[in-house]
């Protein structure tokens, strides 16, 4: 619009100028909100609890680790460990989703078969299903497979609750890949199974990286069912151990400012490199239950 | 391609509907069952006791508490959240630069989860060491005891709706994008003023939009747990309890776990009946440009 303006030789006016000034310090101001909180965690995980107390927000005395190697072993709260955990937890989540969730998206988008159509209402009506309408009955389900003390207790529900959010995107993906490949493969008698894995799933990496993405970050954040599933310290994920940070730390405030600011570190990293996915998938997985 | 080999369509979908009816549909029937039960502590003994705990539901004190924080979150939700998004949307759309820079900012906290939030937030409001009263002792005012019965649900609104509003305004920025740039051409050469262009173009035309964020933001406030839990665990005296958090604390502290089973049931009722009633009222013809 400002193109066509300039062209006709409107000259913005003095008032459009300030307004202008007015909206940067608006929009600045609220960008103030997310970063200053997150510099001042980032500042005082630097400092001591006395320091704190006495310099609440300047830079610290000194730029000590000391907060950081403390999370290392904090009575039985081991941060480091919780990483690994989240890891391991958020890992096998997400390779569960994909090689499921994979399989199903092309049968879905390839195949012809009778009640196609009643997979797909299942699909929407299980997205749309919130977790904590199953978390007591998997409660006892798990106890009933013998899976409690096992991290498999917190994967195997994780990936059935993102399972439906995959194959919608991963279906919606497969079938506007064109045919044409596969129709000269099956001329050449490839197998089925050849043409999925030697076909399909090279053409569906960037699909297959963008829902990896999104169930990551749901895993990694999810504190309801492994609070309530993994009731042993040791393989607690970094997001149970930060709910247990405030009680345990006492009156330790560094230390905790430091288990705020490692456990978001991975998702600043993750969010840097690939923003335009994750901003993109949030907004298309906000309707997940 | 249409493959229609069955043994392949049996074999590929089996291990989604495994999963799918082990951890989400067969769960959510018993969760039906077990809101019509007494069930103490997850024991081996439940007993039917058809709508005793419906009746008793209706007049918990506390429920009416949970529903009246959730009556709160929703409009705050929609006012600021949604409202705010909006805001923001609009103010970055008029100007030139830094679209990129705010968006990255502003959906940040989306990207973190709610347990590090409400962590930072509880730290903020502590006492001693938060930035609240480091701020009052700056200016001399008396420090101020932060989460009391009557602040706690606003107190804990702020870390919800700050983390959101990212999302809203990145959902309202792409919507605008679609509105095409000859419509505002030739309102300009009318001599609109950019007030004027929001109101009358803009919001008009994003009204699909808009509706869909109403849907999002009332379904969201249902689902919100992790903050309220980490910030002020339901308390004091219940004052900031949702019905989640009620429900988390009925089924895992050793309470009635049946009950807690039909504050599951009324909360997808309620999410169900909100969801359906919104679309009733804000009646879908697309506008076409």
């Amino acid at each position: 619009m400002s193109t066509l303006a300039g062209t006709l030789g409107i000259k913005p006016s003095r008032r459009s100028y300030t307004s202008k000034v007015f909206i940067y310090a608006l929009l600045i101001a609220w960008s103030c909100t997310t970063i200053l909180p997150l510099i001042w965690v980032l500042l005082n995980s630097f400092k001591s609890s006395e320091e704190i107390l006495t310099n609440a927000f300047g830079l610290p005395e000194a730029y000590r680790f000391i907060n950081y190697v403390k999370l290392n072993e904090y009575g039985n709260i081991n941060m480091m460990k919780g990483f690994l955990n989240s890891l391991i937890i958020s890992g096998s989540v997400v390779l569960g989703v994909a090689f499921v969730a994979g399989l199903a998206s092309f049968v879905l988008s390839r195949f012809q078969f009778v009640g196609k159509q009643l997979f797909h209402v299942l699909f929407v009506v299980c997205m749309l299903l919130p977790q904590f309408a199953v978390i007591i009955p998997n409660f006892i389900i798990i106890k009933e497979l013998g899976l409690n003390g096992t991290y498999l207790s917190v994967i195997l529900p994780q990936i059935a609750g993102n399972l439906s959010f995959a194959i919608i995107m991963m279906t919606g993906f497969m079938s506007s890949l064109p045919a044409e490949l596969e129709e000269a493969a099956v001329v050449d008698g490839a197998s089925i199974m050849k043409i999925y894995y030697r076909i399909i799933i090279p053409l569906c990496i960037p699909i297959f990286s963008t829902v990896s993405i999104m169930i990551f970050l749901w895993s990694y954040n999810e504190l309801l069912m492994p609070l309530v599933y993994l009731p042993i310290r040791d393989m607690q994920p970094i997001s149970v151990l930060l709910s247990l940070v405030s009680n345990a730390y006492g009156t330790d405030y560094g230390a905790m400012m430091a288990a705020i600011a490692i456990s978001i570190l991975p998702l600043l990293v993750l969010y840097m490199i690939s923003q335009e996915t994750v901003i993109k998938g949030l907004t298309a997985g906000a309707v997940k239950g | 391609m249409n493959f229609k080999d069955k043994r392949y369509i049996v074999l590929f979908l089996a291990p989604t509907v495994i999963l799918l009816f082990a951890f989400l549909l067969y769960p959510l029937l018993q969760s039906v069952y077990y809101s019509f039960t007494d069930w103490y502590n997850f024991s081996n003994e439940k007993t039917f006791i058809g709508l005793d705990n419906y009746k008793q539901l209706i007049e918990d004190p506390v429920v009416g508490i949970a529903l009246r924080n959730t009556l709160i979150l929703t409009l705050g939700a929609i006012v600021l959240q949604a409202g705010g998004g909006l805001a923001l949307a609009l103010l970055t759309d008029s100007v030139k630069r830094g679209f990129k820079f705010f968006r990255t900012v502003f959906f940040f906290p989306i990207v973190i989860s709610g347990t590090a939030i409400g962590l930072m937030f509880s730290i903020i409001y502590n006492y001693d060491y938060g930035l609240l009263n480091a701020i009052m002792r700056t200016f001399g005012i008396p420090e101020q005891v932060w989460l009391t019965e009557n602040s706690s649900i606003y107190l804990v609104l702020i870390p919800i709706l700050w983390q959101y509003v990212g999302f809203y305004f990145v959902i309202f920025l792409t919507g605008m994008s679609k509105i095409p740039e000859d419509i505002y051409e030739s309102a300009q050469l009318d001599g609109i003023t950019g007030l004027q262009k929001a109101f009358k173009i803009t919001i008009p035309l994003l009204r699909d939009v808009i509706a869909s964020c109403l849907t999002l933001a009332t379904a969201g406030a249902l689902k919100v747990f992790d903050v309220v839990y980490i910030v002020t665990k339901g308390g004091p005296m219940n004052s900031s309890e949702l019905l989640s958090t009620y429900m988390y604390d009925k089924a895992f502290n050793g309470q009635n776990v049946g009950y807690a089973s039909t504050i599951v049931i009324t909360m997808m009722l309620l999410g169900v009946m909100i969801t359906v009633l919104l679309n009733k009222a804000v009646k879908k013809d697309t506008i076409s440009y």
